[in-house]
């Protein structure tokens, strides 16, 4: 089926994901699409597969205009996409879900389905049973039941984003062998990924996308260096840092392994000095969000050791963590971070543990209104943090922070801040690093990385693939190694 | 001004809905509406000694109330408080036990009143720890507890506290005089009772807001997630809010035995701890407005009393409309949340 | 204990537990399509004044297990939409019902308390009701009880055979992911909540025209309703394991009028409560078998996970927390 997306706009009120997509995908192809964080991959994917409505533009599939609302419909037409989180049904079986969705009436209908089930896997050679239940299965091995299901259904292109996070090497190898088949009888397959490898071992052709325009579209045979540049763009040039004299060992992980994310995090061995400012490089969900909460005391490791100033932490409660001074801010801060219904001079009255029954409203008050102005939060302090925007709710976040701590951990902290509002947090984390308090952050802006941080460590597919100070390595280097091109 | 007129609307689109409903209801049962709302009116408010039985009511009612303020706060449904009820007056009995020749009353009464107040928070205390380590819900442990509540008082009036002679129903031996809560003449208004009323909806509002307790349990009740962030450990703040929760109808049970029965009977808690709740939901947990519910639910309690004998209809006429009061503000609130949240897509558009 | 009095134990215990297993049975399919209906209780009641006043007042029993049936229905029906389309919770709406419709069965049952009315009959299956032993426990019943009986078979073939089962039961787990195959997962919610409602409502019937006929205040059939949300949380939301329950249930409440002959001095009220704490109890150990702690010290031992996964029920996973399109 032929698959043109003419024009493509989704806007979020003031951003713009998608801002103006032509993409054409022949039959019988396998097309990848590239691009970084943000770059509007997911949107467009999501859009195609009718999940989510677009702002403009049309979608025309075999030629004609098509309009669908729904990932119901949209399968309907021929359409199926493999989503990053699983929209399965973990306690049922194998067969059940396979079932669900495409069965009508009253009669038995498993002796049919299992049928069809059974051929589908001997077509593409994958080992499933279908009556184990699912959520004994392997991320690969869901992987594989949904593409069966959605074949079942009648898809014709069949959408897969991020596919290969989280899986084996053999599950990718059964993966791309059955891609390459649904290739050659003629259905089109759109490759979503960041992983330049996969990409160009599987994909005939390649769009890239970038902050929500397309800056490519290339034929295999690939060049690197073209793919990357049309990525992430051409780098400025990178201000050097004032030296700050490193202290003792902060934090020393040692074949650290803990679960979270689609990735978990493996294997991982560093030590964080005191005063450093360390940047976590990588695509989002290749494990920093679980190293920034084993270090921080929020989830606890299932292998390996963590020690902070040299006692051994893992295991010990979240108090203890806290007390010892590392603090941890979460990208999602509604959900993680602040409470809503709470405005922020409750906040901070929250904050102040010190002796004394009865809160200090007036000393409440006040505080916020110097943190108010100190961190340009746009908002009195009656204002409840959910009508903060994102920035600001940001920016109340770091304002809760002590003046002295041992061990700050960041996620994300700029995102969601203008240029300006980012330059200035930078500024105060480093005043951090001054006072002798180790910062760690996560950010997917390599070029913020590079301009703040002392050091860089790049996680890719939950490790640590490279750990090197901002002065020995380059941007070429960190964008190779945040791929998988280490 | 704007937001008070809003609330009005709303408060008279319930109460006609619930009028209307009842009328029904009423029409169902073969009765006269009109001659049941006037009996109920009459009943309640028709004369001082009605208002006396009223503010008896009253008086339990609103203490739960205020202790439910706690639990509510931090997202526990604490329906274990009619056993708390329930142990606060057993406790409080076991003390008056001693005095029982009437000798040091004051003392004694005192201290039946700690008691009291000890019982329901450590019956609350199980039901919290059965959430906190063995995982059970508030709502099973709660009303498990109820039940076993129950089962005590029944065991103790037939059994080691029966009256001489023959156990009865009616409960323990009547308490002598000298420890009855004193009582304003006919009206049997107990201004110990309307004192320790006071003191707990002040205290209330003043830990709730006031307090860094009150500030813990509002964070914690709203984004358990987030409490670590502000280093506080959950479980820790709800067994105090249980304990709260359990100390206020502990003391609700100890008047119900030393100023409304003067003995331990089988029906000691009367219900107002599932009353309570209601109250709570309907006054959208606001301290200074759960008196005025709490009063309004009492007169429909102590009016409907008059139904059976003067109209031939059950009593429970009251908790049908406490009930429906209470699903048709929430049927109104959602009403409001719904329309308010089409009316912000629109505007985003 | 000879041979007649075995009988005649395991035969009440069927019969007793008929309204028990027809609303646990009936409140495991409203939380398996992932809706809790806390009102039960009452629901009970209401239903149970129902049944007894149109059999009464209609003489005819098969109107007032109708009745009583489609007033289950209702209540569930109100739970459910205030859950699924004004977006209330589910627990608030359900106590509030509890209250409200058990101070309504009072209410509109009071000119029918304790008066002699209309009940089902036995009606002993020819040929079967003579096997000795089995015959008498099973074949001697009147129509609630073998209704009950055969609806065990019925929802579990219905549950796990059927391709409507199968859509009940992803409802529950995820409905967002039933969205995005085409099924619609708030008019699933809202039919199974009232099906189960329908069959909350017949074990309401079942009390005041069967197992405990007539209506007064108290009926006697206080308390069932939350023994039964209980029973569904012990059954794994699984039928025929929830009917185990049920029976289990019925077997210690037949039980403890013997044991309460032989125990005199054990207070009375030991044996009428026993069941909460007991509640609490069973509670108590599924969740301590479901700790990590406990089943990893049960990998090795392959007879104690066996045992363990008797006892794990998977709870539905989306249940309380019905679905709300993004």
């Amino acid at each position: 089926m032929w698959i043109e997306l003419k024009d493509i706009h989704k806007h979020y009120g003031s951003v713009k994901a998608n801002n103006g997509i032509t993409l054409t995908v022949k039959p019988g192809t396998i097309h990848g699409v590239l691009g970084e964080n943000g770059a509007g991959k997911s949107t467009l994917m999501k859009i195609l597969a009718g999940y989510i409505g677009k702002t403009s533009g049309k979608i025309l599939l075999n030629g004609s205009v098509e309009d669908y609302h729904t990932p119901a419909q949209a399968a309907k037409l021929g359409i199926g996409m493999l989503y990053q989180e699983p929209l399965d049904f973990p306690p049922l079986t194998v067969l059940d879900n396979f079932m669900i969705g495409q069965t009508w009436g009253i009669k038995n209908q498993k002796n049919f389905f299992r049928k069809e089930f059974e051929s589908l896997v001997d077509h593409f050679d994958f080992t499933l049973y279908a009556d184990d239940a699912v959520k004994r299965l392997t991320v690969g091995e869901r992987q594989q039941l949904e593409v069966l299901r959605l074949l079942a259904l009648g898809i014709e292109v069949l959408i897969l984003d991020e596919p290969t996070t989280g899986i084996s090497r053999e599950q990718k190898g059964t993966l791309f062998q059955a891609l390459r088949k649904l290739a050659s009888e003629g259905k089109s397959v759109i490759l979503v990924s960041h992983k330049l490898q996969d990409s160009e071992a599987l994909c005939d052709k390649v769009t890239v996308l970038r902050e929500g325009v397309v800056t490519g579209s290339v034929d295999h045979p690939y060049d690197e260096n073209t793919l990357l540049k049309m990525m992430f763009g051409v780098p400025p040039g990178t201000p050097s840092r004032s030296a700050v004299e490193y202290g003792e060992t902060v934090l020393s992980m040692n074949g650290v392994s803990g679960s979270g994310g689609r990735t978990g995090l493996s294997d991982c061995t560093v030590s964080i000095e005191q005063g450093e400012m360390v940047g976590l490089a990588g695509l989002e969900g290749s494990g920093q969000g679980v190293f920034l909460r084993l270090a921080g005391g929020i989830t606890q490791p299932s292998a390996g050791s963590i020690e902070l100033l040299g006692e051994e932490m893992q295991g010990k409660s979240l108090h203890t963590f806290k007390k010892a001074g590392v603090v941890f801010l979460p990208t999602s801060r509604l959900e993680e971070g602040l409470m809503p219904g709470l405005n922020i001079t409750e906040h901070f009255a929250l904050q102040n543990h010190e002796d004394g029954f009865f809160v200090k409203w007036h000393e409440a008050s006040e505080t916020a209104q110097t943190k108010i102005k100190k961190f340009r939060v746009m908002g009195t302090p009656e204002s409840t943090v959910e009508s903060l925007s994102g920035g600001n709710q940001q920016r109340l976040l770091l304002s809760l922070l002590s003046k002295d701590s041992l061990l700050l951990l960041l996620e994300q902290p700029t995102r969601g801040l203008d240029v300006e509002s980012a330059n200035w947090v930078w500024q105060h984390l480093h005043k951090y690093c001054l006072r002798r308090t180790s910062v760690v952050f996560s950010s997917s802006d390599l070029e913020e990385i590079l301009m703040v941080a002392d050091r860089v460590l790049v996680f890719f597919d939950g490790r640590i693939v490279k750990d090197v100070r901002k002065n020995e390595t380059n941007i070429d280097e960190l964008t190779r190694a945040i791929v998988g091109r280490v | 001004m704007e937001i008070f007129i809003r609330y009005s609307r709303e408060l008279v689109l319930t109460l006609i809905v619930v009028f209307a409903f009842t009328t029904l209801v009423l029409l169902l049962a073969g009765a006269p509406p009109l001659a049941a709302y006037y009996q109920i009116f009459k009943g309640s408010l028709g004369s001082w000694v009605k208002l006396g039985h009223v503010i008896r009511v009253w008086i339990p009612l609103t203490l739960c109330a205020c202790g439910l303020l706690y639990t509510f706060r931090i997202n526990l449904w604490n329906i274990g408080v009619e056993g708390q009820v329930m142990m606060g007056a057993v406790f409080t009995t076991f003390v008056l036990r001693f005095g029982m020749d009437g000798h040091m009353p004051f003392m004694y009464l005192c201290a039946a009143f700690i008691a009291g107040i000890a019982g329901g928070a450590i019956w609350a205390l199980i039901a919290g720890y059965l959430k906190i380590k063995g995982g059970i819900h508030e709502i099973f442990a709660g009303l498990g507890l109820n039940f076993v509540a129950q089962a005590i008082i029944l065991w103790l009036i037939f059994g080691p506290w029966k009256r001489p002679g023959i156990a009865s129903m009616s409960g323990t031996e009547l308490l002598p005089r000298e420890l009855w809560l004193s009582y304003v003449s006919h009206i049997r208004l107990s201004p110990v009772g309307l004192t320790l009323v006071a003191i707990a909806i002040v205290v209330t509002a003043l830990m709730l807001r006031y307090t860094k307790i009150g500030l813990y349990l509002r964070a914690i009740g709203s984004n358990l997630n987030a409490a670590h962030m502000f280093d506080l450990d959950p479980r820790v703040y709800m067994l105090v809010a249980m304990i709260f929760a359990g100390g206020f109808a502990g003391l609700a049970g100890s008047i119900q035995v030393t100023g409304v029965y003067h003995r331990l009977l089988p029906a000691i808690s009367s219900n107002y701890g599932y009353l309570a709740l209601l109250v709570v939901m309907l006054s959208n947990y606001n301290v200074w407005v759960s008196p005025a519910v709490a009063f309004f639910f009492a007169c429909l309690n102590v009016g409907s009393i008059q139904l059976p004998m003067m109209l031939q209809l059950d009593s429970s006429l009251s908790g049908v409309i406490q009930g429906a009061l209470v699903l048709a503000a929430l049927a109104v609130h959602a009403w409001r949340m719904r329309s308010k949240r089409l009316e912000e897509q629109a505007y985003h558009e | 204990m000879n041979e007649l009095h075995l009988t005649i134990l395991f035969a009440g215990v069927i019969a007793g537990a008929a309204p028990i297993l027809l609303a646990t049975i009936g409140e495991t399919i409203t939380e398996k399509a992932g809706i809790i209906n806390l009102s039960l209780d009452g629901s009970i009641l209401l239903s149970a004044m129902t049944a007894f006043v149109v059999a009464y007042e209609t003489g005819s029993l098969p109107m007032g297990f109708v009745c009583a049936a489609l007033v289950g229905g209702l209540v569930a029906a109100i739970v459910a939409v205030f859950s699924v389309y004004l977006n209330q919770s589910q627990v608030a709406v359900g106590f509030v019902l509890t209250l409200m419709a058990r101070d309504l069965a009072y209410f509109l049952g009071n000119p029918y308390t304790r008066i002699q009315g209309p009940y089902v009959s036995q009606h002993p299956i020819p040929f079967f009701h003579d096997i000795p032993f089995l015959g008498g426990i099973f074949f001697n019943h009147s129509f609630p009880v073998y209704f009950s009986l055969l609806l065990i078979g019925l929802c579990w073939w219905y549950m796990y055979r059927t391709p409507q089962g199968l859509k009940l039961r992803s409802v529950g787990e995820n409905p967002r992911a039933c969205f995005a195959r085409g099924i619609n997962p708030r008019g699933i919610q809202m039919l199974y909540a009232v099906c189960g409602g329908l069959f909350v409502g017949l074990a309401g019937a079942t009390f005041s025209l069967c197992t405990k006929p007539g209506w007064g205040r108290p009926q006697g059939a206080e308390g069932t309703g939350w023994i039964v949300l209980a029973l569904v949380i012990f059954g794994g939301w699984h039928p025929v394991r929830a009917a185990i329950g049920a029976y289990l249930f019925a077997f210690l409440q037949v039980i403890g009028i013997y044991f309460q002959g032989w125990l005199p001095s054990v207070p009375a009220q030991v044996f009428q409560v026993a069941p909460f704490p007991l509640m609490i109890f069973t509670l108590l150990l599924i969740n301590f078998f479901q700790k990590e702690s406990v089943l990893n010290w049960a990998e090795g031992k392959a007879w104690v996970k066996s045992a363990l996964g008797a006892f794990s029920g998977v709870m539905p996973t989306a249940l309380g927390r019905p679905y709300k399109p993004d």
